[in-house]
């Protein structure tokens, strides 16, 4: 099968500092693993696309040491919402022949889970979000095992379809060196794009309102749980 | 602002708590904009479900009545949808920010020409517009957004605002719909659901939550106990539920379930960013902890330094005296 995985390049969230490090969204690294271990097992190739920024390079490289064919780079400066995104992606799709389009399930900087349902409707195909599990059954159908809100629920999915993933799909791998050398002369396809309107607007990021600092409860642990009963009844009332 | 339509969530043919949370704020909006709540339900009785709905204000409840929603598939849920904001035409669709949901928001947004606003902690309407605050950067910023378009989907975090009743003599509104399972290109072959009888997480007052601190089923018991004796649901980081202790359904986070009940017990929690993301507007939040210097404490309105295995059994057992007074 032919895949193309759609790649973000995101700030470093987990970090508890934010140093401006820029790194290949986690989710979507899952989405590239899943790919490669697909493709692995049953033959066919995996494709990239970003769309962001000239920097961004940076990170297709990266998804390309792990093991992708090629990429293309829809290189933009400007911020883009979901839908714009969708959009442009919908556009490079238009003569492509991938089966399966992955992409991960969110974007870890601002986790609105959009773009992947979007670029599914624009292209008129089936698609599954939220993919905990993927598998190839006979020539074309992908089995996907979603995470729904009361269970697992298990999808057949006939090619050409899309799927969004989540990281607890799998742990993507590390680039090898070899991965890295060999990156360097995949091919790389660059474009520059102008991107269309979105559909929403962000006025201000603010960091929430403090938390009044907590109290710590010390003592013996039959101190310790008395105590804590009664601040959770009598100061908090939520006993 | 004239129709304000909840796109309600069931599950196990009822409605979720979070539907209600949801009609609560949009009344209020409603209130403030002259505008009318209206309801849509999708479920093979959706009609049974209506009386809640004008329960909690819904004037017109819209409902599509096939067996497909008897479980979850995201393209007759598409389809229903659209049909019902063509019958009643809103300016504002807002529903429980479900895995259901998200499933199906983007494809919607598309579909109908709408902006959307997923997964909020807040929206209102400022002029014209409707604009929301939602939690970005794995919940350590908020971010103030909007919509261009004149018609907004918005989906909202369960436990972002108090349910409550407001009953209104209501009008039932069929939508002609019918899911010919031929057209389908896709099949939903199983749903494997886990974890049946216990208390929904999302839906949950207190939620006892166990991280990689309880390492063994002699730890998973005492996180059940506590839970039994707070009538709690129970939740837990994705490192515990990678060790197979808990199930995927119980995983609290960035990835997972986003939680807000009164009470959430952080249990052998560290307080990774990504566990965090999912539960820092938990009203009260107890975490026991080994570690005096892991960063669930920043977040703790009651912190306990000690092992969880020392610190359970009286806790579990205090609980339950204070419960029989």
């Amino acid at each position: 099968m032919k895949f193309c995985v759609c790649i973000k390049q995101v700030p470093d969230v987990a970090a508890h500092v934010q140093t401006g490090r820029m790194v290949l969204n986690a989710y979507d690294a899952s989405a590239v693993e899943a790919a490669l271990q697909l493709t692995e097992a049953h033959g066919g190739t995996v494709h990239l696309v970003l769309a962001g920024p000239d920097a961004a390079k940076e990170t297709i490289r990266k998804a390309l040491a792990m093991g992708a064919d090629e990429a293309t780079h829809l290189v933009t400066a400007s911020d883009m919402d979901s839908y714009a995104v969708s959009s442009l992606l919908a556009e490079h799709f238009e003569d492509g022949d991938y089966d399966v389009i992955l992409t991960g399930k969110q974007s870890q900087d601002t986790d609105a889970g959009l773009a992947g349902s979007m670029l599914a409707e624009h292209l008129g195909r089936v698609y599954a979000t939220n993919a905990v599990g993927l598998a190839v059954e006979g020539e074309n159908t992908l089995l996907v095992t979603r995470q729904g809100d009361a269970g697992q629920e298990i999808i057949a999915l006939p090619t050409p379809c899309l799927v969004t993933c989540s990281n607890d799909m799998n742990d993507p791998r590390i680039p090898s060196l070899k991965g890295i050398m060999a990156s360097k002369k995949k091919p790389l396809n660059v474009q520059a794009v102008t991107p269309g309107p979105g559909r929403s607007e962000l006025h201000d990021t603010q960091a929430p309102p403090e938390r009044k600092p907590g109290i710590r409860i010390d003592g013996e642990p039959a101190e310790q749980a008395s105590h804590l009963v009664h601040l959770l009844q009598d100061e908090a009332g939520v006993l | 602002m004239n129709t304000i339509l909840v796109a309600a969530a069931v599950q196990d043919g009822r409605l979720k708590r979070s539907t209600f949370e949801v009609m609560a704020r949009a009344r209020e909006v409603a209130a403030e904009t002259g505008s009318e709540v209206v309801a849509a339900v999708l479920h093979p009785t959706a009609r049974d479900l209506a009386p809640d709905l004008m329960r909690h204000g819904a004037v017109r409840v819209y409902v599509v009545e096939d067996p497909v929603f008897d479980r979850h598939v995201n393209v007759p849920v598409i389809d229903a949808l659209e049909r019902v904001v063509k019958a009643a035409l809103p300016r504002l669709v807002v529903a429980p920010s479900t895995e259901a949901f998200k499933d199906v928001m983007g494809a919607l947004a598309v579909r109908l020409g709408a902006g959307a606003l997923p997964d909020v902690s807040e929206f209102g309407v400022d002029g014209d517009s409707v604009v929301a605050v939602r939690p970005v950067m794995a919940a350590k910023m908020l971010a103030r957004v909007s919509s261009r378009e004149p018609l907004v989907l918005v989906s909202v975090r369960s436990g972002s605002y108090e349910a409550s009743a407001s009953p209104v003599e209501g009008e039932i509104v069929p939508v002609d719909f019918s899911c010919d399972a031929g057209t389908l290109r896709q099949t939903l072959r199983e749903v494997l659901s886990s974890g049946d009888g216990e208390v929904d997480l999302s839906e949950a007052r207190v939620v006892v939550a166990a991280g990689r601190g309880i390492r063994d089923e002699a730890g998973r018991d005492l996180v059940l106990e506590l839970a039994d004796a707070t009538g709690a649901a129970i939740g837990a980081s994705r490192a515990v539920v990678e060790t197979g202790l808990f199930p995927a359904t119980a995983q609290i986070g960035q990835t997972g379930k986003v939680v807000a009940p009164d009470l959430y017990f952080a249990v052998g929690i560290s307080g990774a960013i990504q566990h965090v993301a999912g539960m820092v507007n938990s009203r009260v939040i107890v975490a026991i902890n080994k570690d005096p210097d892991a960063p669930i404490f920043d977040y703790a309105t009651y912190g306990i330094v000690g092992d969880a295995f020392k610190v359970l059994p009286p806790l579990i057992e205090a609980l339950r005296d204070a419960g029989k007074t």
